[in-house]
């Protein structure tokens, strides 16, 4: 079926089919926040999504801002406080997926949130970690989402923030209780999964009128593609109007509100 | 007993230059009015918590009132950068502050670890992650009983705690509802406490599990009519999303920042 889409739009989709209904997914804010409700009125009606403010089992109607919003406070099926999020439901073992997104990211799929540049003289500081140190080892499994570009792909990230597989692929190795790691990588030009052996991110699956070139441009290391190479799947009708009504409903719902003064 | 005080009260009798104050409210239940309070009455030299500093630190480490900051997550969720905490830490103004990172968990469980009076927090976290080596309150301890290594992290034992809530009774009894975020554990955490609220009622209507913090667990209540915005307080008023979006341009630039710090905080008493 051919449908005009952007490719935001694509790697909205494609993380959204990451999902299944039978997951628990502790949701990142953003991205990975579109992406999760998109599989939830789509192909997912039954995926629980756990946001860190506590709410769990949440079915927002219109995205959040902010990782709190009163939404989804109101649609969930109980809240619950930080401590215990955290504590119980994530460090306890209750999660079966991250969704995380990141500023920078690596051949070994770890994050960086926390700065550009040196930690005590940055160029650029960013938020920090958040929930995102802890979600990345104690859920079962960690898909991430972010957009593709030489300054988000290095070779090496400044700063771990979250763990991917570590400096040198095997951070994960031999120590008790820790989740697989991140297992997909979705951006607006391919699928990303970590080699079995090296655990280095290897391409996939292209998306429609994507070329090798292009990845390789927008990759900061000599990124390898997968002996069978896949071509991702074109989003649907109904995956591109479910998901540019959830938009349209956001940004109308966020822009709607008192402004200017406190 | 707590104590009924007008907030400009509240803060002046309890809060001191160079308290560490834990403000919290997680994403919900900001104490703004509060922490504009702060701001009037010049405090300075304060060692500020909190897992998100979000606008409210923002504008308190713009105004001059931190020396230093110990967080979590210092953005503006959903929009971008905290500007003066940015200008604060690359380029010193309005001077330099020291700052502290940790993640969520281990910031949940300091103050968990600190209302249940323990001296540290021990979770599994931190795995392969470099903020250790950036910060010395980060350590790694042995399971007597496993033999597992986990993490270890301070509780966190704020001079004063300041939270908002939806609603007191008029002996004291604080209600909060919504996410509940950590406001009973910093509460319980700190020596002292100051909690702002919507209104005060004859009665709470508090259901049996609902989470109540007792006349004697708080030392003063100042009510503070709308003292959350621009964030919000469940089943009063929404989160003002637009105002998040905007404070990005106000933020940017010093002078935009001070013009809005004249205008929005210095020239408006507190209620």
């Amino acid at each position: 079926m051919s449908f005009e889409f952007t490719s935001s739009e694509m790697m909205s989709v494609t993380a959204a089919r990451a999902l299944t209904n039978d997951m628990t997914c502790f949701v990142g804010i953003g991205l990975p926040s579109e992406a999760a409700n998109l599989a939830r009125l789509t192909h997912a009606p039954d995926v629980t999504l756990i946001y860190e403010s506590g709410t769990l089992q949440t079915k927002p109607d219109v995205l959040p801002l902010s990782i709190g919003d009163g939404e989804l406070c109101e649609s969930a099926l109980t809240t619950v406080s930080v401590p215990e999020m955290f504590r119980y439901w994530l460090q306890g073992g209750h999660i079966s997926v991250g969704f995380l997104g990141t500023a920078q990211i690596d051949r070994y799929a770890n994050l960086n949130t926390t700065l550009i540049g040196d930690y005590r003289e940055p160029k650029v500081r960013l938020p920090g970690g958040g929930g995102a140190p802890e979600i990345a080892t104690n859920a079962k499994e960690v898909f991430i989402t972010v957009k593709h570009s030489k300054r988000t792909f290095v070779k090496d990230v400044d700063f771990v923030t979250t763990v991917g597989f570590g400096r040198d692929g095997k951070a994960r190795d031999n120590v008790p209780n820790i989740g697989r790691g991140p297992t997909v990588v979705i951006t607006d030009l391919c699928i990303l999964k970590p080699d079995p052996e090296t655990k280095e991110l290897v391409v996939t699956s292209l998306h429609p009128n994507v070329t090798r070139e292009a990845v390789i441009e927008a990759t900061g290391w000599e990124i390898r593609f997968a002996d069978q190479l896949e071509t991702t799947p074109e989003p649907t009708t109904r995956e591109l109007e479910v998901l540019r009504d959830l938009k349209a409903r956001t940004s109308a719902h966020h822009s709607s509100t008192q402004s200017g003064q406190q | 007993m707590a104590e009924f005080l007008s907030l400009q009260e509240a803060v002046s009798k309890h809060i001191n230059n160079g308290d560490t104050v834990a403000m919290e409210g997680f994403t919900h239940l900001i104490p703004f009015a509060a922490g504009h309070e702060i701001i009037r009455q010049e405090k300075r030299d304060l060692t500020l918590i909190r897992m998100t500093p979000d606008l409210i630190y923002d504008q308190m480490i713009g105004a001059g009132c931190a020396k230093k900051l110990i967080f979590s997550w210092g953005g503006n969720p959903g929009v971008g950068s905290l500007h003066r905490l940015r200008d604060a830490v690359e380029k010193g103004w309005p001077h330099q502050i020291e700052i502290l990172e940790h993640s969520h968990a281990a910031m949940a469980n300091a103050y968990e670890a600190g209302a249940a009076g323990l001296p540290l927090a021990v979770l599994r976290g931190y795995v392969g992650s470099d903020l250790p080596k950036v910060n010395d309150q980060i350590k790694f301890i042995e399971c007597p009983f496993t033999g597992e290594r986990l993490a270890a992290v301070p509780s966190v034992r704020p001079d004063v705690a300041v939270i908002h809530a939806q609603r007191a009774d008029r002996k004291g009894n604080v209600l909060i509802e919504g996410i509940v975020g950590i406001q009973k554990e910093v509460v319980l955490a700190a020596k002292r406490s100051i909690v702002t609220v919507e209104e005060i009622v004859d009665d709470l209507g508090a259901s049996v599990n609902a989470c109540v913090l007792p006349s004697w667990a708080v030392t003063a209540i100042a009510e503070a009519p709308k003292g959350a915005a621009p964030s919000y307080a469940l089943g009063y008023y929404d989160r003002d999303n637009a105002f998040y979006k905007d404070w990005d341009g106000i933020a940017r630039d010093r002078d935009t920042f001070q013009a809005w710090l004249q205008d929005n905080v210095f020239e408006k008493g507190a209620a």
